[in-house]
């Protein structure tokens, strides 16, 4: 591989495992060997710390009145209030989470690590009105993002978020609820086709008594639990929910299922079974070793070929963090970033439903990509936004209550800061216009794009220009 | 036409040839006798789960009396229509196109296992799936994807707002969201907007990127035309002034120039009643009456009643008992309103919510949501509603 072509790998690897990468580094990493760089993608340093914007102690105080305020019957106006601005404040520690890792996203030294992240979150999509048991399930992903699918399900299915989302939490012996084992197999693991629907009923029996307790912490409630023999897969034993999971990975449509999933996420909208075929094949062999099959996925020849690069529409989320980390911009109202997201169609901890985001194109329609193409001179210049939000349907309530037919404001000013200097003093002092397009953009620059800046004289013009482009909303 | 060949039509467009795809002229596409054949739909949307039983009030049945102490509506505020059922006073305003025969009220809409969380049951009544089903598109975003002769541009369906609603979206083909047709016209004629679609030519057959330029190009011949068409008409008709009148006074404005539109979509929020429901539900309730008062009326000043079919749904309804905080629980089925000239079956289509007979405490449905959309696709949008829905629903006989 020549240097050129590194230049060209490298920085197609960053943007596929992580959210772009800066001008020097990107020289530095074309010297090397690809093997290298991906290694370093690989390997995480601090171990990726934990979200933490709402604490155990914080959570268990909160935990402690609302259990004294639900034992009775009639509350004074000051009970009232308290359990209102509980409510209140956990809305607030909801938006504070958001932005936190958004946050996280846009100045991490992780990138593939977060990148993974956001992936098992639109897998195990979830929703959670309690910010605790979101940052909790957040970090369960984070922290086995690059680890052991085995290990990123076991505790995935035994979160209070999931186990309250998908109705676990009212699973009982004699009364069993088949959400949590329906979603399991059909979106987590085997997808469509791979199970009957006796499967489910038996599945969701021994998952009877997976419950959490008050302190947000996983609890097997044994009288709950249905102990009688059940027959799954074609098999019977008296199975519990972990015996159901280990059926269910040595079953290789699970590795085929998610690392199709991982495809069309990291490589192409239309998955190439073959190479589907090839990854599953290492994934099941190397007992589902998370880091391992991205590190076959990544040093795989086609990953780099011509039909993977530059043609996957980055997600709203991939988007915002790329403009926000390629030009180093600082939020003062911070706020925005959930504006935007949830007017660009991916609100981060609020999945559409349990099948997450559908991706690819229907990122995109004409109100949609209008704002996208608007976003980058928004940001970069400071500009207003026009635009206003939909309510979300979970916001309901609090509208209601409000008085106020719409919660957000019309105009919104961005108030964002991009770090110009820092920017521009990344590159050499003679750069041409068209290589600083080439560099910011994916597909490659073709007259199109050399005519429409061509007339700039400053690097900046150039680099506005450039990100309220179509191309850029590629990678 | 394939998209290939629509792209390169589309880049000849803009070069100037004479090789011009039909969206780009819109007035020459535009034969004013096929104007009298449009049929609009006109979608409102009721978010957070509209209390139905304090919209229609059964003031013949005593259990709603017993099961709402605090929130009843009395008996002499009801509007009464027939000796069981009236309306919420808060909707004076519907009496008048009540008694017109432009108004058919459907009791007791719903679906199998029906899910009380805001989003989700949203998200059903929008894809139109079943309870245990995730779709990606939308049922009107389907109805566009079908071959209808005329659901190729994106002004076939247009959302009055600034983003576009899951039910809008089909596999190919998306509706559009505007809020103010003059301030997309002018994004789009941005000089720089301009110069990218101008210069279009290149990339136009790789898959994304040119499903990227389609959706620019696309946009950009819908807010001219959607502008120039609607700038010629003058409207007169006076409407109340809140944010929902205002999104009524745009579709009526958009129906009477003439715009080769079907489908509209507009929203009212903040129906999500669990506290103090009887002022805020209320309030809501006005706007509501208000604002589809004037619309209608100025559409049949127009001529243009006839042609047009107004819906009005919620996600679901509220929970037959109140609660302790005088406001009401999510619930499960709910009545749905029709408005236009030329209903078949005017007044309550059928027998008021059966109180006695409930799921554990819930209303049973008697009419599936779905059998409301089929009817809708295959007697007013002529499209078979198998096609839109994945298998076939009964019709109703509403229109």
């Amino acid at each position: 591989m020549d240097r050129k072509d590194n230049f060209t790998n490298i920085k197609h690897l960053y943007n596929r495992a992580g959210f772009g990468i800066a001008y020097p580094d990107l020289l530095q990493l074309s010297k090397r060997k690809i093997s290298k760089a991906i290694k370093g993608l690989l390997t995480v340093s601090n171990q990726g710390t934990e979200l933490t914007v709402i604490t155990p102690d914080e959570f268990k105080q909160q935990q402690l009145i609302l259990s004294g305020l639900n034992g009775k019957k009639e509350l004074s106006p000051d009970e009232k209030q308290q359990r209102e601005d509980i409510t209140k404040a956990r809305n607030e520690k909801s938006r504070e989470l958001n932005l936190s890792w958004i946050q996280r996203m846009i100045t991490t030294e992780n990138p593939l690590l977060e990148k993974m992240t956001l992936f098992w979150h639109g897998h195990f999509a979830c929703r959670s009105n309690n910010p605790f048991y979101a940052q909790q399930l957040n970090n369960i992903q984070r922290n086995n993002a690059l680890g052991n699918f085995k290990t990123l399900l076991l505790e995935v299915s035994r979160s209070p978020a999931m186990l309250d989302y998908l109705n676990n939490q009212q699973n009982r012996k004699g009364h069993p609820n088949e959400n949590f084992s329906r979603e399991l197999m059909e979106l987590f693991t085997l997808g469509r086709g791979n199970y009957t629907e006796n499967d489910i009923k038996e599945a969701a029996r021994s998952f009877t008594g997976w419950a959490y307790n008050k302190s947000g912490d996983f609890e097997f409630n044994q009288r709950a639990h249905d102990e009688k023999e059940k027959t799954f897969f074609g098999q019977t034993g008296t199975f519990d929910g972990e015996a159901i999971i280990d059926r269910i990975l040595a079953r290789p449509e699970t590795a085929t299922f998610i690392c199709r999933k991982l495809y069309i996420f990291f490589v192409n909208d239309t998955p190439d079974e073959n190479h589907v075929k090839e990854l599953a094949g290492h994934f099941y062999e190397q007992k589902y070793d998370i880091s391992a099959l991205m590190n076959s996925l990544f040093s795989a020849e086609w990953f780099y070929s011509k039909t993977n690069t530059g043609n996957k529409i980055k997600s709203p989320v991939e988007f915002l963090v790329n403009l926000s980390r390629e030009f180093y911009v600082t939020y003062s109202k911070p706020q925005i970033l959930i504006q935007l997201q949830s007017s660009l169609g991916q609100y981060l901890f609020n999945p559409p439903n349990v099948a997450g985001w559908p991706g690819g194109k229907t990122w995109i329609d004409s109100s949609s990509l209008m704002l996208r193409l608007k976003i980058p001179s928004l940001v970069l210049n400071d500009g207003i936004l026009d635009f206003d939000g939909k309510a979300d349907p979970e916001d309901e309530a609090v509208i209601a209550l409000n008085k106020k037919q719409k919660p957000r404001p019309v105009r919104s000013y961005i108030n964002a800061k991009a770090d110009w200097s820092k920017f521009l003093a990344c590159f050499p002092k003679d750069m041409k216009q068209t290589e600083l397009a080439a560099f910011l953009l994916e597909p490659p620059v073709d007259k199109k794009i050399s005519d429409v800046i061509a007339s700039n004289i400053k690097l900046k013009n150039t680099a506005i220009a450039v990100t309220s482009m179509p191309e850029y909303q590629l990678c | 036409m394939e998209r290939r060949d629509f792209l390169k039509n589309a880049a000849f467009a803009a070069a100037g040839t004479l090789v011009v795809p039909a969206f780009m002229k819109p007035f020459e596409a535009l034969a004013l006798d096929e104007l009298s054949l449009y049929k609009n739909l006109v979608v409102v949307q009721l978010s957070g789960g509209n209390d139905g039983l304090n919209t229609v009030i059964p003031f013949g049945n005593d259990i709603y009396y017993q099961m709402r102490k605090g929130i009843a509506i009395k008996p002499d505020e009801v509007i009464k229509l027939n000796d069981m059922q009236g309306l919420n006073p808060n909707l004076n305003c519907l009496k008048e196109l009540y008694d017109q025969g432009w108004m058919t009220i459907i009791n007791d809409v719903g679906y199998p296992n029906p899910d009380r969380s805001h989003f989700r049951s949203m998200d059903i009544w929008q894809t139109a799936s079943d309870a245990n089903q995730y779709l990606s598109t939308g049922w009107i975003g389907r109805y566009l994807d079908s071959n209808c002769e005329t659901c190729k541009f994106p002004y076939t369906a247009i959302e009055v707002d600034d983003s576009l609603s899951l039910a809008m979206k089909g596999m190919s083909k998306k509706g559009i969201a505007l809020k103010d047709p003059a301030a997309l016209f002018r994004n789009t004629n941005e000089p720089f907007f301009r110069d990218m679609i101008n210069r279009d030519k290149d990339h136009l057959d790789e898959d994304n990127l040119g499903y990227l330029y389609k959706t620019m190009i696309e946009t950009s011949s819908s807010a001219n035309y959607i502008q120039n068409t609607s700038r010629i008409y003058q409207p007169n008709y006076t409407y109340p002034n809140t944010a929902f009148s205002n999104q009524l006074k745009t579709v009526s404005r958009f129906i009477c120039s003439g715009l080769k539109t079907r489908v509209y979509y507009v929203s009212l929020s903040g129906f999500d009643t669990h506290v103090n429901q009887l002022n805020q539900q209320g309030r809501l309730l006005q706007q509501y009456a208000e604002g589809m008062n004037a619309f209608v009326k100025d559409l049949h000043q127009n001529n243009k009643l006839e042609d047009t079919l107004v819906i009005t749904f919620s996600e679901f309804g509220r929970r037959v008992a109140q609660n302790a905080s005088n406001g009401t629980d999510h619930g499960t089925a709910n009545n749905m309103f029709l408005f236009g000239g030329r209903l078949k079956k005017q007044g309550i289509y059928n027998g008021a919510p059966d109180l006695g007979n409930l799921d554990n405490g819930d209303l049973k449905y008697q009419v599936d949501f779905r059998e409301v959309y089929g009817t809708i696709l295959d007697k007013w949008l002529d499209v078979n509603n198998s096609q839109v829905l994945n298998k076939r629903f009964n019709t109703l006989g509403f229109i």
